[in-house]
């Protein structure tokens, strides 16, 4: 009886999301464009079941996954179980929970449903030159490193702008040397890999790590894993693209020199 | 059906590597039992099978809309009302973002706690509505330059650098407390359902144009949305605190 409640509930929240898309999409359409949507029943199908996915989704997403995942950010992040000792903090002691940070961060993100849409358009749009799991495990080893280097900053306790802006300097190295075809969608897939999936788990990691950890404070440290996650995609999709092009090249001189 | 069944498979495949991973580490890192086993299937079922549907909406409803909606604009050749569709898309899909909302509600309880504010419920709420307003503006703003971007043709990293060269120079005069919480609005902005909405509306524009490259000028939008929300968090927090504590 609960499940019906729960899903009745995620689907009512789920609405009240796509009202307001859904006013403006066809207030638009109806007062500025003034032209019947092609399709219309089939657009209108879409939407629906748009809705009921989403809302199974989220549903789901609460009643399995982020239960236990919550329990066991909070457990690998336990001092009992960390076995520090003293107020001293080790970052070897933490070895688990970077494991744990860079499994978590990437099969998530390949779960990330916006990922898959922007993933299918980018294949669509190049003609096949990106493949959709190239471009998802970039992505999701990007947001695998940056989550776990991330945890290691607030074990640490270096300030984030540090970090941010290094690596800012290393995408803007990276935006100069990389095929020009490949920057803004690698620029887009920063923005899209933490939505639905990935924040809830990484936030309750990020608190009880700034929570547990002496000397930390939870309001200012337990912040900003959203942010290094969002950081590192770009890299790993430029990079992608970097290393693509290198074994190009070097295939091509290869069969020139044999030729 | 096949399609369907092909999806469901997806989905499954796409789940899979969640679910290693948690068995994994909860058997033989933590060496704990699984806690209620029915609600984890019965939710993993869920899981798979919204993700199957959300597809499937995706491909009938909303790449088709944002297309066809980018198309007309296009031919209609009305600048005014592309802009306005634009600034209104990106600030309604954020204003009522459940992640934005959340984020809000944490960073009111820090400066409640850090004394930016007074620590009472009335001013924690309006600093959270402020800073929810400060985040969809910004993000409407976004789109506007970004569809600027699509018809001018211009190259999206300059953009995205001065954006970066902004954040650097509002970092260093921000007050310490509001920047994780800026960095991380960043990321919260984009919803599952407004992703595929822009990323359509920008592909279906640079293809529209004549002279665009779909690759080149389509994508981009939403790494605009990303990054004005750092920049007007932070000021909005200096508007209220006025530089480093």
């Amino acid at each position: 009886m609960t499940l019906l409640v729960d899903l009745w509930q995620t689907l009512l929240s789920t609405i009240t999301d796509v009202v307001p898309i859904a006013v403006i999409i066809f207030g638009f359409q109806l007062f500025v464009i003034r032209k019947r949507i092609p399709k219309l029943s089939r657009v209108l199908a879409g939407f629906v079941l748009v809705l009921i996915g989403l809302s199974l989704f989220l549903a789901g997403l609460e009643r399995a996954l982020f239960p236990i995942g919550r329990l066991m950010a909070e457990q690998l992040t336990d001092p009992a179980f960390i076995g520090a000792v003293g107020d001293a903090v080790h970052w070897q002691d933490y070895i688990w929970v970077y494991l744990f940070a860079f499994a978590i961060g990437a099969s998530t993100t390949v779960a990330e449903p916006s990922l898959i849409a922007v993933a299918i358009k980018a294949q669509q749009v190049s003609g096949g030159a990106i493949g959709v799991w190239g471009l998802r495990l970039a992505v999701a080893l990007g947001v695998a490193v940056g989550i776990s280097l991330g945890s290691w900053r607030i074990v640490m306790g270096y300030p984030i702008h540090w970090f941010i802006i290094a690596g800012y300097v290393v995408v803007i190295i990276q935006t100069l040397t990389s095929p020009k075809l490949i920057i803004p969608l690698a620029y887009d897939s920063g923005g899209v890999t933490t939505s639905t999936v990935t924040v809830p788990l990484v936030a309750a990691l990020g608190l009880g790590l700034a929570e547990t950890i002496p000397g930390r404070n939870p309001l200012i440290d337990g912040f900003g894993l959203i942010a290094f996650a969002s950081l590192f995609p770009m890299m790993t999709v430029m990079a992608y693209a970097q290393i693509s092009e290198w074994r190009a090249k070097r295939g091509h001189a290869k069969s020139l020199q044999e030729g | 059906m096949t399609a369907l069944l092909k999806h469901l498979f997806g989905s499954l495949r796409d789940l899979l590597p969640i679910v290693l991973v948690i068995l994994f580490f909860q058997f033989l890192v933590l060496r704990q039992p699984l806690p209620d086993v029915l609600d984890i299937l019965i939710g993993t079922l869920l899981v798979v099978l919204g993700l199957t549907l959300f597809i499937q909406g995706l491909e009938l409803g909303l790449f088709p809309i944002g297309e066809s909606m980018a198309y007309a604009f296009a031919n209609k050749g009305s600048l005014f009302w592309l802009l306005v569709f634009a600034f209104s898309l990106g600030f309604s899909t954020t204003v009522a973002e459940p992640a934005l909302i959340a984020v809000a509600a944490e960073a009111a309880q820090v400066a409640g706690i850090g004394g930016m504010i007074e620590n009472n419920t009335a001013a924690r709420d309006s600093y959270a509505f402020g800073l929810r307003l400060t985040v969809a503006i910004s993000v409407g703003i976004a789109l506007v330059i970004g569809v600027l971007r699509i018809l001018k043709g211009w190259p999206i990293h300059v953009i995205i650098i001065g954006g970066y060269v902004l954040v650097v120079l509002v970092t260093l005069i921000a007050p310490e407390e509001i920047i994780g919480i800026a960095y991380d609005s960043g990321g919260v902005t984009t919803s599952t359902i407004t992703v595929p909405l822009v990323t359509a509306l920008g592909i279906g524009l640079a293809s529209a144009i004549k002279g665009r490259n779909p690759m080149i000028d389509g994508f981009g939008l939403i790494a605009l949305a990303s990054l004005t929300p750092m920049i007007f968090v932070m000021l909005y927090g200096i508007a209220l605190n006025g530089g480093p504590a």
